[in-house]
This record gives structure tokens, sequence and C-alpha cells, in this order.
């Protein structure tokens, strides 16, 4: 019930191609990840929609495999 | 989902000008993401409904696709689903969740 931090980025990349992607693995437990990512894809979409590209992008991990992956999306 | 959930999801965002859906409740959170924005809407002194999604496995994941948002929590202001944890930090700390508030006409402490 984990995911490693190249997962996670790649799964993102695959959907945002252009997207910068800083991510942390907070408690070195495989389980609780903060990601930045910056898309010039988010541009003229509110936070809610930002967010959603990202979780999207994981596929419906994001709340099972995943536990806790706190997003911060920019535009770039 | 089911129509109770629905209904009930619909009465809460209704019926209360501010809701957190959160695991367990302002006074026992149960998840420090609900915890976290449990004592911002506190430290605001805003008047908000606690909502455990905890109480019944319908309503857990009832809110999830009622939202289309795969975490909780989430919170609602004048039925608009506003953001989860994330989100709402953000805001919290960038000052756009005071403008919402002000904007829907919510009393918090200035």
């Amino acid at each position: 019930m984990a995911m490693n931090l190249k997962e996670i980025e790649t799964l993102i990349k695959e959907a945002l191609p252009d997207a910068v992607i800083e991510i942390q693995d907070l408690a070195g437990d495989g389980n609780h990840y903060s990601a930045t990512v910056t898309s010039s894809e988010f541009s003229g979409k509110n936070k809610i929609e930002q967010h959603k590209m990202v979780y999207n992008s994981l596929k419906g991990r994001m709340g099972n495999e995943l536990h806790a992956l706190a997003i911060k999306t920019k535009e770039q | 989902m089911d129509q109770n959930t629905k209904d009930l999801i619909n009465n809460e965002i209704t019926n209360n000008e501010v809701c957190l859906f959160m695991k367990g409740t302002p006074d026992a959170p149960q998840c420090g993401f609900s915890m976290a924005i449990s004592n911002m809407l506190k430290i605001l002194e805003v008047n908000y409904k606690g909502i455990n999604v905890l109480e019944t496995s319908s309503l857990r994941e009832g809110i999830k696709e009622f939202s289309d948002w795969p975490t909780i929590p989430q919170v609602y202001i004048k039925g608009e689903f506003i953001g989860g944890c994330d989100i709402v930090k953000e805001m919290y700390e960038n000052g756009e969740l005071k403008k919402i508030l002000e904007d829907k006409g919510i009393n918090f402490k200035k």
C-alpha cells in the first residue's frame, strides 16, 4: 500500500509532459509525499481544476495506494 | 452513490453556510489534515459544521464522488466546493480564504 517517488513522477509526467516536478517523501515511509508541479497546462485554470489534473494523472491511486500527497501547483 | 447519501450531503451543504467534511470531529479530529483545516476555521472563528465521514462508509466514499475529489477533508462554503487540505491551506496563508468568506457574507474574525 505504498508508492515510490519515481512512480508518482512518471505518472504525472505522462499526463503533463512539460511539467517540472519536485517530490519529497515527507516521512520516509513511501506514503506521505509532497509534490510541487509546474506546468504551462495549468494556465487559465483555477486551483481546483489544476489539482484535479494532478489527481487524474495518478489514475485513482490517490486516496488508495497513495495515502497522502500534498500538492502545490504553479503555472509556468 | 445512493440517493440517501446524496440527499444527506445536499442537506448539509444547503443548511450550513460552512461545512467541513472531515475524518473525526472538530473536537476530536482523527487525521492530521482534517485537524489542520479544522484549526484554521477555529482561528478565523468561523461557525462551521464538521461532518464526520468516518461514521459511514457510504458517506466516506460518497463525498469523494459528490465533489469529484479523491481526498478528505473537503470544505464547502454556501454550497460551493472550495477545496481540499492543500488548496484551503494555501488560501488561508495567502489571504484568499478571508476574501471568500467576506465575499460570501460569512462572519469571521477579521
